[in-house]
């Protein structure tokens, strides 16, 4: 019954923006070169909802704007100071809670949470550092899993299962104890993972890692260097 | 009327930061004018003589040592500044805060592939400063007023940052001054 020619009218911080039956606040944003931070949602994957960075009020009511479809009249609320301090918390608490050295990490300069972290200028983080022990998976002749850096995103997971159509990775454990499990018996090398699995794209950070790339961009030509992210979307057109 | 005092220091660092800072090329001509050193590996004076308006500090505290010398900084630095990763979260150093004390010692002192220990005793002259138990970074040691990210921190951050404080502007780094590699 969803006709996509209609359009929803709602507004993102006091600008109208017009949406399509179906969307998500985060799309309808999207598609209205409003750029929402976001973290674990991408393009083409199940949203989750899980990491809470896109955070937003909708109607009044912090929803996560992945989730969260649009209706007509909604007032959205996102680049408020209030909303800007929730994400930088949640930022904050991604890098205080696994081992994140940027200063010898490959994915340094392509990362999504540093260039979040670069997006909001934060310079420190505000809570105390965990140095959590986690493990390290090198078993996988193509792939690196270096669960210190793992933001537990479950990019991976459902890229894997939606897109490779595998099940490679999956999760166990809970609270502090989660981590990121692959299905076998001991590691990687027993999966059917391989290099080019859209899983392994998918990671964020540098979690996942096909080696024996390196640090194939020099310093000052990587993605985030000089724009941050996000400015893709707010200089992008705003789509009918 | 006196020049602003700036002191610096390196904990647990490597000196790169240090080296950023000389990276300023001939603005470090322009530096002089503004400031004069207070203790700092530049002019190789070992102890604060203090009051100083901007203390700069390279690495995060590994050792008692470490911790005494940021505690003397805080005590008579008006503005501590944490420069480097390894300031701000332990950095390299900080990659053995997942590694039991005992086996750290056991690696570099006994066991590792390269020691040479006839004596097969670690080191405990009292001479040597003892290890804490992790590498801290130093806004969880002592307040931090400011925080200067990179590994090193680009010779323009820290010219900005100096410059700005140093001119009563605010501290406002710019997008490309933010980095953490």
């Amino acid at each position: 019954m969803n006709n996509n020619n209609q359009k929803i009218s709602l507004t993102i911080d006091g600008v109208e923006v017009q949406g399509k039956p179906g969307q998500t606040i985060l799309e309808a944003a999207e598609a209205a070169a409003v750029y929402i931070p976001r973290l674990c949602w991408m393009k083409n994957l199940t949203a989750a909802g899980s990491c809470r960075v896109c955070s937003v009020r909708a109607n009044g009511r912090v929803q996560s704007a992945c989730t969260q479809p649009i209706g007509p009249g909604m007032v959205v609320e996102n680049d408020t100071e209030e909303l800007r301090e929730l994400r930088r918390n949640l930022i904050d608490m991604l890098f205080v809670e696994g081992n994140h050295f940027c200063m010898f990490c490959e994915k340094s300069g392509e990362c999504e949470l540093q260039a979040l972290a670069y997006r909001f200028g934060i310079t420190a983080p505000k809570y105390p550092f965990m140095f959590p022990q986690r493990d390290l998976d090198a078993s996988h002749p193509e792939i690196l899993v270096d669960r210190n850096r793992c933001i537990l995103c479950g990019r991976c997971v459902r890229a894997s299962q939606e897109l490779d159509g595998k099940h490679v990775f999956g999760f166990v454990g809970r609270g502090t104890t989660k981590r990121l499990a692959v299905n076998a018996p001991d590691n990687l090398a027993q999966t059917d993972a391989e290099a080019d699995d859209q899983a392994v794209a998918a990671c964020p950070t540098g979690s996942l890692l096909v080696k024996r790339v390196g640090y194939a961009v020099p310093v000052g030509q990587r993605k985030f260097d000089h724009s941050p992210i996000g400015s893709e979307i707010e200089n992008s057109d705003v789509q009918d | 009327m006196a020049k602003p005092k700036v002191a610096t220091t390196s904990l647990c660092g490597c000196f790169g930061c240090h080296m950023s800072l000389l990276d300023i090329d001939e603005r470090i001509l322009e530096l002089v004018q503004l400031i004069d050193f207070d203790r700092s590996p530049i002019n190789d004076i070992k102890s604060i003589e203090g009051p100083v308006d901007i203390g700069l500090i390279e690495g995060g505290c590994c050792n008692e040592e470490n911790v005494k010398v940021l505690q003397d900084f805080r005590k008579h630095c008006k503005i501590l500044i944490s420069v480097g990763d390894c300031a701000i979260n332990g950095g390299i150093p900080a990659m053995r805060n997942m590694v039991p004390l005992e086996e750290c010692y056991e690696e570099a002192f006994l066991n590792g592939p390269t020691v040479v220990n006839p004596s097969g005793k670690v080191p405990d002259d009292e001479e040597i400063p003892l290890l804490l138990d992790q590498v801290y970074p130093c806004h969880e040691v002592v307040k931090v007023d400011y925080h200067l990210p990179g590994c090193p921190p680009s010779a323009d951050t820290l010219w900005e940052a100096l410059t700005a404080l140093l001119t009563d502007r605010p501290v406002e780094l710019s997008y490309e001054l933010v980095k953490y590699d």
